[in-house]
């Protein structure tokens, strides 16, 4: 009788311990990227005057296009883990190279976006704006890069082991996670780019 | 109150269940297993509700107590502005320029409206005996309202631990007739009374030459005009030295001067180098000065 | 099989200390929780009197203010997160597993790692004492007297960094434990039949998991504005000082249901068995644990009445307060229910539970008073306060605390705790913990308030401080009494055997201590209280079959394979604590902590659970 962590043995809920248990930690990072965009939405247009503001510094076209690299990571990553699933270790190893190649990507655009914000005025000591941007997308940005060195473990690990057993349960959590994390770019996107735009074009208007 | 008697009842009640309980029911020798009960949805209906009764009936006095207390009554009130900083307070009666520290006069019977503010980390209003507490923050104003109804001197103290020496920040709020707490104002507002002795004269000087005046202003003293410390124009005539920390005379002066830190730990005065008399050597007190300023400062009536 | 490359070959069967830094064994974690939070439970009651001989007399200056205001929030950060939490995690690694009919939590070294990172986090916290000073702002730290400006040196950075360790340690196990929980429980054993002790380890995992990302962020916040400059709780820049205060009590509020339902889920399980009737309506029991779970988010600025939020959010928090005692009165309710028509006995587990019924009901009611806005803005900040949270702390969750330890004792060691010098521990307590307690009411009712070192004569404050130190002074006399009594009886206490209690749940099935592997069958269970259905009969009344012993010796394993010993959880967490002091003194050393917590990662995913036998 081996231990309960082998998929094999009987779970109560007939769902994988694994697997459970990236749900359950997802429903935790919930909370934190939550407390973190609460500080940002608090602190929304109480910067003091004359300080650098989302309107005047935030990139869209850009950030738009970054925003479409990291949707198509999760492309990627959906066909990594059909791939897996279906025993085909060569193609699985092509998606997820592009999954991290994509995501790596995403990150090269939030150094260089981030880059030109602090020449333009607005480091994370500017203002509340720079405070809190920077430590919500930062954060965002540190657990897409916890993603990317996992994708390319998997990926390393792919010529050692067996991905496959489990019915691919080792990608699929990765899958789990690479598409929470681009959720929460979803909504820094929506609410801190979008959002803080339309506030701006509105307020320019009169 | 009631909510006590409420509470007190609940424990007597409960109390005494649970000891007859134990009492009633303690195993006895040779006894067997008793019935295995399971539940029942009356008692648990039962005892859902009640509770329920009880708490929503001690709602509505708090909901109502509550809007009572946050927002002064209609009326003739009387505004005061307190900084609080660490450890003292300042006092500013806006309507009528008075300046001071650490004593607030009231006239009795009026309803006064205390709007604050803090100089550096989160302190609170609190006199036990007139108003509930309020915290006092940085970069914002709160406010309380109270009402003297007697005359007395009522104790006040932080209430939020605000560093080293927050238990001596203490402050009294006097509620005096309101043709006395005129006279007061009015005396509050004209300059420092003049030295007269020679101790006093020469307290004066020694104020200004040992750098007192970086942090006080004393009006009339050329030169006294500092913001950081408290006023001191008419210390003398205070029933506290160093927020309420001590009783106003002159041995108690005298200690103070001497030794700060020994009866207000980690106190500004004694220790911000800004304070040439405390951390510069050249401008050390000597006894001599301390005996003059002592003399000087207790004749700020 | 080696692993990293064959650098560390994985323990095959260690011994002596290694064998304790290696273990996957839950029985064993549950054994090194318990041993180092009692541990810490002593220090934090050390300087609970420390404090208590500076203030039996006005004007006493055995400590400087400095000093004291540092054991004032080190008393209460000890006792929370170093005593009460990892007492708790004592429970559930020694207990739940045992309870459902499973042989080992869903992620043995994760359990592992829960402890060392627990520890590793407590060294930090406590780091203070030692490397210049340890925070001394009370343990909810408000800003901005936590700033850099108002608090230099490096005590704020022990609690940020010292609370954000302990955070990952508590998350981890309670991912672990839900997984547990929901996915490892026996043929048989729906949710609806679990022990309500399991129900409340359950809701208590959910709320750490939850609660606790949301203080790391205010922690983050409070980190960055120190060391970078941000803006956080700078009102200069416009923030709002109180927002590290929401924050907190977003945190704090369910904090406290995670110190007390445990409590309660012991409570629950030493009350029936010491009635010998069932829990009183069971699924009510649950349904209230789980509303105060819910509810528990709603109610976080009653710690904030005099904040001047407005009558209209005191009025909601008022309420949704004053909510919350309905659930708890209930499960009271239920608890006396219980013993109502029993047969019950006065051990020494039954008279802590019961007294923990009488103190936590005085807990209670004094919250009642504090729920009541306009009431509070008198008692807030005042030693009202810290006795009614110490009448529910330690009234209730260490009394509770204290009836599960002599009643799982045995199972854990094999031995009973004596029951008679119990019995004096239990009323020394008791008496020492009222007469220290109870006069912090009238305190504070009179006027005192909270962290103050010392206080004036004149205030008519003499007496009741007096009285309150002698009382802790007595507490701690029974403390001492307990500690004879445990290292007495783990040499000479009387055999237990496996059921000394005639127990109703699964894990008095089975040996005490039990083996390894727990049960050599697992079984299958038809009912709530499966073990008393088993000996008794559906209605419980039968005379006991004589139950089989239901183990098989060390030599029959009957093929069982338990997870393997492992070095990797201990280095990640040593990873984790050398990444944390990095971020205190100099950020290389983060980053040679973190490369150690991502190799020891590697090695930990490359290991199979368990290495085949050789």
């Amino acid at each position: 009788m081996h231990h309960s962590q082998v998929s094999e043995h009987a779970t109560t809920t007939g769902i994988d311990h694994r697997k459970m248990l990236i749900w359950v930690f997802l429903g935790s990072e919930c909370m934190f990227f939550g407390s973190l965009l609460a500080t940002y939405l608090i602190y929304y247009g109480q910067s003091l005057p004359g300080t650098p503001t989302p309107g005047e510094i935030l990139d869209i076209p850009t950030t738009s296009v970054s925003t479409f690299v990291l949707l198509m990571s999760s492309l990627m990553m959906v066909l990594a883990y059909s791939s897996i699933s279906r025993g085909n270790v060569r193609n699985f190893r092509i998606w997820i190279l592009c999954t991290a190649l994509l995501g790596s990507t995403f990150l090269g655009f939030q150094i260089f976006e981030f880059t030109e914000f602090a020449r333009e005025g607005l480091t994370p000591k500017t203002n509340l704006f720079g405070t809190t941007f920077f430590t919500l997308t930062g954060f965002h940005g540190a657990h897409v890069t916890v993603g990317v060195i996992w994708l390319l473990s998997l990926f390393g690990y792919s010529f050692k082991g067996d991905l496959t057993k489990d019915g691919g349960v080792n990608v699929d959590l990765i899958a789990l996670y690479w598409h929470f994390v681009d959720v929460v770019w979803i909504v820094i996107f929506t609410v801190v780019y979008l959002i803080g735009i339309t506030n701006a074009v509105h307020n320019a208007h009169g | 109150m009631v909510t006590f008697w409420v509470a007190a009842f609940i424990f007597v009640t409960v109390g005494i269940g649970l000891i007859y309980t134990v009492i009633r029911f303690r195993r006895k020798p040779g006894q067997g297993i008793p019935k295995q009960v399971h539940g029942s949805t009356k008692l648990e209906i039962g005892w859902t509700i009640v509770p329920i009764i009880i708490l929503g009936a001690l709602a509505i006095p708090t909901v109502m107590t509550e809007f009572y207390i946050s927002e002064p009554p209609a009326g003739d009130q009387l505004t005061i502005n307190v900084v609080a900083h660490q450890w003292w307070w300042e006092i500013e009666y806006p309507e009528s320029g008075v300046i001071t520290a650490n004593e607030l006069h009231v006239p009795v019977g009026t309803t006064i409206n205390v709007e604050m503010t803090s100089n550096d980390v989160i302190h609170s209003f609190w006199v036990p005996k007139l108003a509930g507490k309020m915290d006092i923050f940085p970069g914002k104003t709160t406010s309380l309202w109270f009402r003297a109804d007697e005359v007395d001197e009522y104790f006040g103290q932080c209430a939020e631990f605000c560093g080293e020496s927050h238990v001596w920040m203490k402050f009294r709020v006097l509620a005096e007739p309101i043709s006395e707490f005129e006279a007061w104002q009015q005396k509050q507002l004209a300059d420092a009374a003049k030295p007269t002795t020679p101790e006093e004269t020469q307290g004066a000087s020694t104020f200004v030459a040992k750098g007192c005046i970086a942090c006080h202003t004393i009006s009339g003293v050329l030169g006294a005009a500092g913001v950081i410390g408290p006023n001191l124009t008419h210390m003398g005539g205070r029933g506290t030295i160093a927020a309420g920390t001590m009783e106003m005379n002159q041995d108690n002066l005298r200690e103070w001067l001497s030794d700060p830190n020994e009866v207000k730990p980690g106190n500004i005065m004694a220790n911000s180098p800004m304070s040439l008399a405390y951390t510069n050597p050249n401008f050390a007190l000597t006894a001599e000065d301390i005996n003059n300023l002592v003399a000087f400062l207790h004749s700020l009536k | 099989m080696a692993s990293i490359a064959g650098a560390l070959r994985r323990p095959t069967s260690p011994t002596g200390l290694w064998r304790w830094m290696t273990t996957v064994d839950h029985k064993k974690i549950g054994v090194l929780y318990g041993v180092s939070s009692f541990l810490f439970f002593l220090f934090g009651g050390l300087e609970a009197l420390i404090m208590r001989v500076q203030l039996a007399r006005a004007g006493h200056d055995i400590v400087s203010p400095e000093v004291f205001s540092q054991l004032f929030t080190m008393h209460a950060l000890t006792m929370i997160f170093l005593g009460v939490m990892p007492l708790s995690a004592a429970f559930f690694n020694l207990m739940v597993p045992l309870m459902i009919g499973a042989r080992d939590v869903a992620f043995p070294r994760l359990n592992a790692f829960s402890y060392w990172v627990f520890l590793f986090g407590a060294i930090v916290l406590q780091s203070g004492w030692l490397l210049g000073g340890s925070p001394n702002v009370g343990w909810f730290a408000y800003a901005p007297l936590t700033s850099s400006s108002f608090s230099p040196g490096n005590g704020m950075e022990f609690y940020i960094v010292g609370l954000g360790i302990l955070g990952i340690s508590s998350v981890a196990a309670a991912l672990n434990f839900i997984v547990t929980i929901i996915n490892m429980r026996a043929p048989g054993m729906s949710l609806m039949r679990m022990p309500v002790f399991i129900w409340m380890t359950l809701i208590t995992s959910f709320l750490l998991i939850t609660a606790f990302p949301v203080i790391t962020v205010g922690l983050i916040e409070l980190y960055f504005d120190r060391t970078f400059g941000m803006n956080f709780f700078n009102s200069a820049a416009g923030a709002d000082v109180v927002l590290w205060q929401h924050l907190f009590w977003v945190f704090g509020h369910p904090e406290v249901y995670i110190l007390i339902l445990p409590a309660m889920g012991i409570v629950s399980e030493v009350l029936p068995t010491f009635s010998r009737k069932p829990l009183f309506g069971y699924p009510v029991v649950v349904l209230s644990g789980i509303t105060i779970g819910f509810m528990g988010w709603a109610v976080w600025s009653h710690h904030m009445f005099t904040v001047g939020l407005g009558p209209i959010a005191n009025s909601v928090f008022a309420i949704t307060t004053m909510s919350i005692a309905v659930p708890t009165a209930v499960k009271i309710f239920n608890w006396i229910a219980t013993m109502w028509g029993g047969s019950i006995s006065l051990k020494t587990p039954m008279l802590f539970a019961i007294g923990f019924i009488a103190m936590f009901v005085i807990g209670g009611l004094s919250g009642v008073m504090h729920s009541v806005a306009p009431a509070d803005a008198q008692q807030q900040d005042t030693y009202f306060v810290v006795a009614h949270l110490h009448y529910v702390l330690f009234g209730g969750s260490i009394f509770a605390i204290f009836s599960g330890i002599y009643y799982w004792f045995p199972k854990a060691s094999g031995r009973m705790l004596n029951d008679r010098i119990g019995q004096i521990n239990f009323w020394l307590v008791t008496i020492g913990f009222n007469l220290a307690f109870f006069p912090m009411h009238f305190l504070g009712l009179d006027g005192m308030p909270r962290r103050q070192y010392t206080y004036q004569s004149e205030m008519g404050w003499d007496l009741w401080n007096l009285v309150s130190t002698t009382g802790s002074l007595i507490l701690a006399i029974g403390i001492l009494v307990f500690l004879h009594n445990f290292f007495r009886s783990l040499r000479h206490g009387e055999i237990a055997g496996n059921d000394p209690w005639d127990g109703r749940t699964l894990e008095w099935s089975i040996s005490s201590p039990p083996p390894e592997y727990n049960f050599a069958t697992i079984p299958t269970v038809h009912g709530r209280d499966a073990f008393w259905e088993e000996k008794y009969g559906h209605d419980g009344m039968n005379v006991p079959a004589s139950v089989e012993a239901s183990n098989a010796t060390e030599e029959g394993h009957h093929g069982i394979h338990m997870p393997s010993p492992s070095y990797m959880p201990m280095i990640a967490a040593i990873g984790l604590s050398v990444a944390g002091y990095g971020l205190i003194y100099h950020f290389a050393a983060s980053v040679v902590g973190a490369c150690i917590t991502l190799v020891a990662i590697f090695g930990w995913a490359m290991e199979p659970p368990a290495e085949p036998t050789e």
